[in-house]
């Protein structure tokens, strides 16, 4: 039993246990979602998320100790960011015609997105932190990450809230689209990529693949504009 | 392979150079997107290295959102007290998002393509 402890004591404090953790139980995660037939209630970062959380508070395992092993994962997160660059520029030829539409478009749907949920969260009362940490929601999390460090929010939570967003928007979104009478899959792809960044994306292109460039470019381009944007307003807030 | 993984550290590396020396208000690994989008359109072409890392990374983009999300935890107590204001504005302001974005795109295109219009079934 000593030995056990022992063990377990010696296998909790390295990172290698907490970076194998966080590979299968997102294998794991990823295996439901199929088996749901991608969901976006069963999306595999929540889940995985929801798993770990809970194996660490049973085990009472502090965040930051989990995180020593996890670090290995969160650092690929600058690299991936500076690979968007690829898909950008592999769609930069077939949408330069309409490039002015659509940075309107992406300029107005990253103002509107940063400020409404920044009123209404100072309407309800909410702490300025959670105000900065809920301004970035709509931008794809390596980004809104970024934005949220720089303009005093906690990284952690807002990677957390883009996670909630990007689900809430695969919900409204198909409805609202009906509503409004939306066709045109370049405008129901890139609506998708503004305000749902990667999870978004994952339902345009079960649209179809038309509407899937068109999220994905929007990603980058929101990601962007948010990044220049978002700082600006933050400063006229506090 | 190797060389794919020093274009994307490097231009990491420069963005947060320029970050900390001119104090910009960007994360520097947006900074470093953009001068690698920059470098691609004057080369001309995606090194094939590059694709090589980049479609890499960019396929298991969701794993690397997981260390970071599991940070919530220790934002309960915050989120405990907050949770409806972060609820209310989560759900208003993706909806509000949808539809102007939408309504500004499909104004544009719907001006822009008189004649030329075809919708994309």
């Amino acid at each position: 039993m000593d030995r056990l402890t022992d063990l377990w004591l010696y296998l909790a404090a390295s990172p290698l246990l907490w970076l194998t953790l966080t590979l299968i139980v997102f294998m794991f995660a990823l295996w439901l979602n199929r088996l749901a037939k991608g969901s976006p209630l069963l999306h595999p970062v929540l889940v995985s998320m929801a798993i770990i959380i809970s194996i660490l508070t049973l085990t009472g395992i502090s965040y930051n100790q989990y995180f020593e092993g996890a670090q290995f994962v969160h650092f690929l997160l600058g690299p991936a960011t500076v690979a968007l660059a690829v898909p950008l520029y592999d769609h930069l030829a077939k949408v330069r015609e309409i490039m002015a539409l659509l940075l309107v478009t992406c300029v107005s749907g990253a103002l509107v997105a940063a400020m409404s949920a920044a009123g209404v969260a100072l309407l309800m009362g909410s702490m300025p932190e959670t105000v900065m940490s809920i301004m970035p929601k709509s931008v794809t999390s390596p980004i809104a990450m970024g934005i949220s460090e720089k303009i005093g929010g906690y990284p952690s939570l807002t990677s957390g809230l883009v996670l909630i967003t990007g689900t809430l928007g695969c919900f409204v979104a198909p409805p609202l689209f009906r509503l409004m009478n939306i066709e045109d899959h370049k405008i129901r792809g890139f609506v998708l990529g503004v305000s749902s960044h990667g999870i978004g994306t994952a339902l345009a292109f079960e649209i179809s693949a038309l509407a899937g460039a068109f999220a994905g470019l929007a990603i980058g381009m929101t990601g962007v504009v948010s990044a220049i944007l978002i700082p600006l307003m933050a400063r006229m807030l506090s | 392979m190797l060389g794919g993984f020093v274009i994307l550290l490097g231009c990491q590396l420069i963005g947060e150079l320029l970050v900390r020396s001119l104090d910009l208000p960007f994360p520097s690994p947006v900074v470093g997107m953009i001068l690698l989008l920059i470098g691609l359109m004057i080369y001309g072409e995606v090194p094939e290295g590059l694709r090589v890392v980049a479609e890499g990374l960019l396929r298991h983009l969701s794993l690397l959102f997981v260390p970071a999300g599991v940070g919530l935890m220790v934002h309960f107590k915050l989120i405990q007290a907050d949770w409806l204001s972060i609820a209310l504005a989560l759900l208003i302001s993706s909806v509000l998002t949808i539809v102007i974005a939408a309504l500004v795109m499909g104004r544009m295109m719907s001006k822009d393509g008189e004649g030329k219009h075809g919708s994309a079934d």
